[in-house]
């Protein structure tokens, strides 16, 4: 019963996160502009939910938030849905293959959402066919955009880790420290069982 | 077990790009009145509600980030429109003059006085926005069809052109700006000899807008106003009333009027912050004098 509950703890939280991350941006951080642009929180927290939780929930994750964001925006569906999957799965199998412990890698990850978000949905637009020309203005903004996201990515990070702390099936880096303050061998040392135990 | 592990997640994900793929094509191919069509405006209308309320509850949040920019830019606005007021001054003078004998004019002629009589004015409260304004710059307002809102309705704030409703709910309308990539509008310029032109975002920065396809020797200058140019064009679509508001000349460069046939233009009305709209509603099937706007 009690196991039961925790299983639905994660994506409860995760509905919860993709449902307020949706409603505050349309509302308010989307009029908020930065340098001239305007500020798109959604791929960071869905890169985010790929670090933390790991590739499916990432890509789940993404596709629900994406859905979401384009119907609520009246937008063309799936065009949204398809990019975030990308993201949450990018980001989900970083995690899984590297396990990055360094601090400024949410930094780097949210750049590369951002990037990918941008740029991406720019091409899904002109093979939809909206007709704007290319221009070293349009680039510009683009740059500004990423290095807008890459500012903000750390601090939405720890927002979203707090938020579904808990509810994680394991913590790369809570199970990497306990491993060797607690007297465990290195990974190096068990190359075999470690290979067998990752994920590929 | 491994095997599995990766195998599911592999199904999953082809199975989440296939449902994304799938939706894509369909709703591409639908017409608006669609089955898909039809569920994204009942899911809208009944966000709205909580749209709203966000909307209204994170207002102090917007202001506060608004506030650092509107500080910086006060004191240089504030010289400006010192200068502005002086000329404007000497302006008024004539105009009203003008005013009084195009009054008569017109009653000689038995026209109405004003391009906007026949509209009403719905005022209405933005209530979202896209996240990505690069190639989408959209409004999402509290007033929709149940209100006489219709596709197409031009939309008025601070005094000038924001743009015009593109699609309806019930209870919610989305409006295209004008710094849209699809806008286009036909736009005239106050310069004595009213050279027209179509009114188009400049790419990569939105707020500035270009007047194109204008007379390559046109006599324009700073500061000159913009306004709809109400005529119709085979490229453009939907309605604009002729003589209101767009925004004033920011460079005429006669090298880039001469080549390009463009000069750039600032919207008078705040695009970027906006909290209300005006939505002109006029009488059902007018399109009498209208001007026109239309995605090329």
């Amino acid at each position: 019963m009690n196991r039961g509950a925790e299983g639905y703890q994660l994506p409860l939280r995760l509905a919860a996160l993709g449902f307020f991350t949706v409603v505050i941006q349309t509302a308010a951080i989307s009029q908020i502009t930065v340098f001239g642009v305007t500020v798109d929180v959604s791929p960071l927290v869905v890169a985010s939910v790929g670090l933390l939780a790991g590739s499916l929930p990432g890509a789940v994750f993404g596709f629900a938030v994406g859905l979401f964001v384009d119907v609520a925006l009246v937008q063309t569906l799936g065009v949204t849905s398809l990019l975030f999957i990308a993201i949450g799965y990018g980001a989900g199998r970083l995690r899984e293959l590297r396990d990055p412990a360094h601090g400024l890698v949410p930094l780097a990850v949210g750049a590369a959402a951002t990037a990918f978000a941008t740029v991406g949905f720019s091409l899904m637009q002109f093979m939809l066919g909206v007709r704007a020309p290319v221009s070293w203005l349009l680039l510009r903004q683009v740059v500004v955009t990423i290095l807008v996201g890459a500012l903000l990515a750390l601090p939405l990070y720890t927002l979203v880790r707090r938020i579904v702390q808990g509810s994680l099936p394991d913590d790369p880096r809570r199970r990497r420290r306990r491993a060797y303050t607690t007297g465990g061998l290195s990974p190096l040392q068990r190359p075999s069982r470690s290979i067998g135990s990752g994920s590929r | 077990m491994y095997d599995k592990q990766v195998r599911r997640r592999r199904a999953v994900l082809a199975l989440l790009v296939v449902v994304s793929l799938i939706l894509l094509t369909a709703y591409f191919g639908e017409s608006a009145g669609s089955p898909l069509h039809s569920v994204q405006r009942g899911v809208v209308t009944v966000l709205s509600p909580i749209q709203e309320g966000a909307s209204r509850a994170l207002k102090p949040v917007r202001d506060l980030f608004g506030w650092f920019g509107d500080t910086a830019r006060a004191k240089k606005e504030r010289d400006q429109l010192r200068a502005q007021r002086d000329r404007l001054l000497q302006q008024v003078v004539g105009y009203q003059v003008a005013l009084q004998e195009n009054a008569q004019l017109r009653s000689t002629l038995a026209l109405d006085k004003s391009d906007l009589q026949g509209y009403d004015k719905r005022t209405v409260r933005v209530i979202g926005r896209p996240s990505n304004n690069l190639l989408l710059d959209r409004l999402e307002v509290d007033a929709g069809s149940s209100a006489g809102v219709r596709v197409g309705d031009p939309v008025v704030a601070d005094g000038g052109l924001v743009g015009h409703v593109s699609f309806v709910t019930p209870s919610t309308a989305f409006v295209t700006l004008i710094t849209d990539p699809s806008s286009g509008v036909s736009a005239k310029v106050l310069n004595g000899a009213g050279d027209t032109g179509l009114l188009k975002p400049s790419v990569g920065d939105p707020l500035d807008l270009l007047v194109q396809l204008l007379p390559r020797h046109a006599r324009i200058a700073v500061d000159d106003v913009v306004v709809t140019g109400g005529f119709r064009t085979s490229r453009l679509e939907s309605l604009y009333p002729p003589n209101v508001p767009i925004g004033r000349v920011t460079k005429a460069d006669p090298e880039e009027l001469a080549s390009d046939q463009q000069v750039h233009v600032a919207p008078i009305a705040d695009l970027r912050h906006l909290d209300f709209v005006q939505i002109l509603v006029g009488p059902s099937g007018s399109s009498g004098a209208r001007a026109q706007v239309g995605t090329p």
